[in-house]
């Protein structure tokens, strides 16, 4: 179906290729993941597959690719459109259209497909992705969930024979991924599509895939059986690392392959040794915090005390009321009524950088310099040796939006720590890591805990949660419905429990690293 | 007959602006001015839905208050040769004679500052106009409306005018953000704070926007060779050329007859035959296309409407469409351009409510 052959791509001469001499086929009906750390070239793989690479985005492309027949040295992208549908990370940046319904037509519409068939083609795929009730929705009012689905549904109604999914979750919660993975493997076994998806949440994708293309960067791919390939793909899922710890054989994909290979390993392990970070004095209170924007109240009065040294996770559905509370309890964002309280000083009431920092969803809204030092420079004196220390080896040079994600994020942190806030407020900072970037936030969370900072993390993030946070704050319509210790709060919920601690039910483990902390002390 | 909701025609709307900017452009009474302007913003608050696109009216009034504000002060610095009482006597910088045409301060008088602030309405006015068909209508609508052999064209301008409904978003975003980093001296900071940022994210997503559209067939051809599509293309861009100019000359009064209508005829014939033929060979369908309806009927016409009374204005009531700076005058207002600045609130009456303003309330 899609066929590579020595396919290489260089986007300048002056920086070595992106792709190096790819050979790789994907047959009918499989669906392909591409897993790899960010910057390895995932995107650009999928790319060359719908001629975007490099019709569209220039640099230089040798070898061949052909897709069910049509080489895309001579389709540009919209003529392969009849072939290829393509969704991207962003579903809104794509919206062409404005409501649920024009948006799937507009694909149609472009291929000359007749009216009549446009109108049922549409019906069916309104009922094939569940959204037959938002069609005459506008796209700005939905879910990212909803979204996503549609833009799915757009891609897809054309009935093309190969669908291109570039990290389609990476913006959604929990239960909104889950709805659109399932829609995904709906797709692969009842229309027999080819799909070839990028994913940085492997604990959700892994278990449906037919075969994995590993990069492991340098522009080299390999592909093969999942269970062969993650054996050492540079990025795995907990429950792939729970077993190449344990050495299991097959490697497990999923909860259940897992749970079953895990028998003699519960039977073996104790109780999960504390995680040594004491909390010291309460830093911020806010009481009855209430943010409404004209009749829609998104934080219905919520007391919160945050304790310094500790990390709190504050998770809860888009549109709970996260970001508003963030934005709340910082001062600068709407507070319309309640108390915060920081050193018996009301956060609302002091100039930036109060005691309060908060690093936005949308980091780089913060940046608006050439080059990683002046950023610095401007922030304070304390910021260039906070950087060295969160992430060291950024060049002084570097300009800010060629960092990658995880740079850019620690840039922001340092240029918001450096003026010595109390407490720490991070809205969404996972977004677009990989999980070697999330190993080292975790790590920098840790470090900044222990000098005494109280960290509040917004997070749709469950494995993230279960590696850095203390305490877990749920939220749901505005209102708090869970407050405790990490392990009580997520080990009990169906949505929110990390892949180790369903694989170990009930001993109460939550990351690999508790897991190889006991294996190790057992032996 | 019963009005159920639904989107009126995006062209009617754009007719409908082009219509009350035309008024506008043919007065610079202001009384007159701020009625045209206060009928757009009347009927926008009205029939906008709430998508992102509709909420850029703020956006157009900030930029239309920005012109009148320049072109003030501009006037009253720069090229002060008024006459009449004086409000400020500023010492007047004699400059070399090579800048001769422009003064550096001196005395300013009332009917600078009339002047200026009347020039600026007049301009402030077109583009509110304009804007409130940015409102209004769907920018991405329009799309469907561009033919093929306009493709890159319309492309162009469809990211252009998506683009900036969302800059006020990202603006919005952007010095919420700000707000939670310190000042730093200087105010070069404060300028580049802000367009940094707005820019990247408008650069990235119009390169996305552009991108998904590719990926989904925008702009498929048919079976003509490149060349012959190439020369249609030409001669229609030509053709829209020489169509502006027509209507530039006929509304100058004072162009060589040719770039009259001659050039208008000429180009109106030449775009309409590339358009004729490039829809020929274009192989897009639509799906469930918007009527052009009695509503929209209605609403393009109550818009030119205004924009015929006031060109009927110039030629049967010339005497008060400009005011007198020089005496002072209280700006007068005679029924024909009266009727001619509250004609396009017919576009109200006659347009049904948005459809998905009612879904959303609902939902």
């Amino acid at each position: 179906m899609i066929e590579l052959t020595d396919v290489s791509v260089r986007y300048d001469d002056s920086r070595p290729p992106e792709l190096r001499e790819v050979n790789l086929a994907v047959e009918e009906g499989e669906l392909a993941l591409v897993v790899g750390r960010t910057g390895a070239g995932k995107s650009t793989l999928l790319g060359t597959i719908n001629g975007l690479v490099p019709h569209f985005t220039g640099g230089r492309l040798s070898g061949r690719v052909i897709v069910n027949g049509l080489d895309t040295r001579d389709h540009p992208p919209r003529e392969m459109a009849e072939v290829v549908g393509r969704v991207g990370q962003d579903p809104v940046a794509g919206f062409v259209a404005d409501t649920v319904e024009e948006e799937l037509a507009y694909g149609m519409e472009q291929l000359g497909v007749p009216p009549a068939t446009m109108r049922k083609r549409v019906e069916e795929t309104l009922d094939l992705l569940g959204v037959a009730e938002l069609r005459g929705r506008s796209l700005a009012t939905l879910s990212g969930g909803q979204q996503q689905r549609v833009a799915i549904g757009a891609a897809l109604v054309t009935s093309p024979s190969v669908l291109v999914l570039d990290e389609p979750t990476s913006a959604l919660d929990p239960g909104a991924a889950e709805e659109v993975l399932a829609a995904i493997t709906r797709l692969v076994h009842d229309l027999g599509t080819t799909v070839v998806m990028a994913e940085h949440r492997l604990e959700r994708a892994v278990q449906y895939a037919d075969s994995v293309i590993v990069l492991p960067g340098d522009g080299v791919v390999r592909s093969g059986d999942p269970a062969t390939m993650m054996i050492d793909s540079p990025v795995a899922p907990p429950v792939v690392e729970l077993g190449r710890l344990c050495s299991w054989s097959p490697l497990p994909l999923s909860v259940r392959d897992a749970r079953r290979a895990a028998r003699p390993l519960r039977s073996r392990l104790g109780m999960p040794g504390t995680r040594t970070r004491p909390a010291g004095d309460t830093t911020l209170t806010a009481r009855g915090v209430l943010v409404r924007y004209g009749d829609r109240v998104a934080v219905r009065g919520i007391d919160l005390d945050l304790a310094a040294g500790t990390v709190t996770a504050l998770m809860g559905r888009n549109g709970s009321g996260k970001s508003s509370l963030l934005w709340a309890l910082q001062g600068s964002g709407v507070r319309t009524a309640g108390s915060v309280v920081v050193d018996r000083v009301d956060t609302a009431t002091s100039d930036p950088p109060g005691p309060v920092a908060l690093v936005p969803q949308t980091a780089a809204d913060l940046l608006y310099l050439e080059t990683v030092s002046e950023e610095c420079e401007v922030a304070g004196p304390a910021a260039r040796d906070l950087l060295d220390r969160l992430a060291p080896g950024i060049p002084d040079e570097q300009n800010p939006r060629d960092l990658s994600e995880g740079q850019r994020l620690s840039l922001v942190l340092a240029i918001q720590l450096a003026a010595d806030p109390k407490v720490l407020l991070l809205d969404e900072p996972t977004r677009g890591l990989d999980y070697l970037a999330k190993q080292r936030l975790t790590e920098q969370l840790d470090l900044l805990a222990r000098n005494g900072c109280a960290v509040l993390v917004a997070t749709h993030d469950v494995e993230f949660v279960a590696g850095s946070a203390d305490r877990v704050v749920v939220l749901a319509d505005g209102d708090v419905i869970a407050d405790g210790p990490t392990a009580e709060v997520v080990a009990s919920s169906p949505i929110f429990a990390p892949q180790v601690a369903k694989v170990l039910a009930p001993t109460p483990f939550l990351t690999v690293g508790d897991v190889a902390a006991a294996v190790g002390s057992l032996a | 007959m019963q009005r159920l909701p639904a989107p009126v025609h995006p062209l009617a709307w754009w007719l409908w602006a082009i219509g009350m900017a035309v008024a506008a452009s043919f007065t610079t009474n202001p009384l007159l001015l701020l009625l045209l302007i206060g009928v757009s913003c009347f009927v926008v608050v009205v029939r906008r839905g709430n998508a992102p696109w509709a909420r850029s009216l703020r956006v157009y009034l900030a930029l239309g208050a920005f012109i009148v504000v320049v072109r003030v002060v501009f006037r009253c610095l720069l090229g002060a040769v008024g006459t009449g009482p004086v409000l400020v006597d500023l010492p007047r910088i004699p400059l070399p004679d090579w800048a001769a045409g422009i003064t550096l301060l001196g005395p300013v008088h009332v009917s600078d500052l009339l002047d200026g602030l009347y020039d600026g309405l007049h301009l402030a006015a077109m583009i509110i106009c304009v804007g409130a068909a940015n409102s209004l209508a769907n920018p991405k609508r329009l799309l469907k409306v561009v033919p093929i052999s306009l493709y890159d064209i319309g492309t162009v301008v469809v990211v252009a005018v998506s683009v900036f409904p969302q800059l006020a978003e990202s603006i919005a975003r952007v010095r919420r953000a700000q707000r939670l980093r310190p000042v730093p001296g200087g105010r070069w900071h404060l300028v580049r704070r802000m367009i940094v940022p707005v820019l990247a994210d408008a650069l990235d997503r119009s390169l996305l926007l552009a991108a998904a559209m590719d990926s989904r067939g925008y702009g498929r051809r048919g079976a003509t060779s490149p060349r012959t599509r190439r020369a249609v293309a030409v001669a229609t861009v030509i053709g829209l050329i020489a169509v502006s100019i027509g209507i530039f000359g006929v509304l100058d009064g004072q162009a060589a007859a040719v770039f009259r209508w001659p050039a208008f005829v000429f180009g109106a014939v030449l775009a309409a035959a590339g358009l004729v033929f490039s829809a020929r060979e274009r192989t897009v369908t639509r799906y469930r296309p918007d009527p052009f309806d009695l509503a929209a009927w209605g609403v393009s016409i109550s818009g030119l409407a205004a924009g015929v009374l006031m060109l009927l204005a110039t030629e049967y009531a010339p005497a008060h469409l400009s005011t007198s700076t020089d005496p002072v005058q209280w700006p007068i207002v005679d029924l024909l351009p009266l009727l001619a600045s509250v004609v396009g609130l017919i576009a109200v009456l006659v347009s049904p409510p948005r459809a998905i303003q009612e879904q959303e309330v609902v939902a």
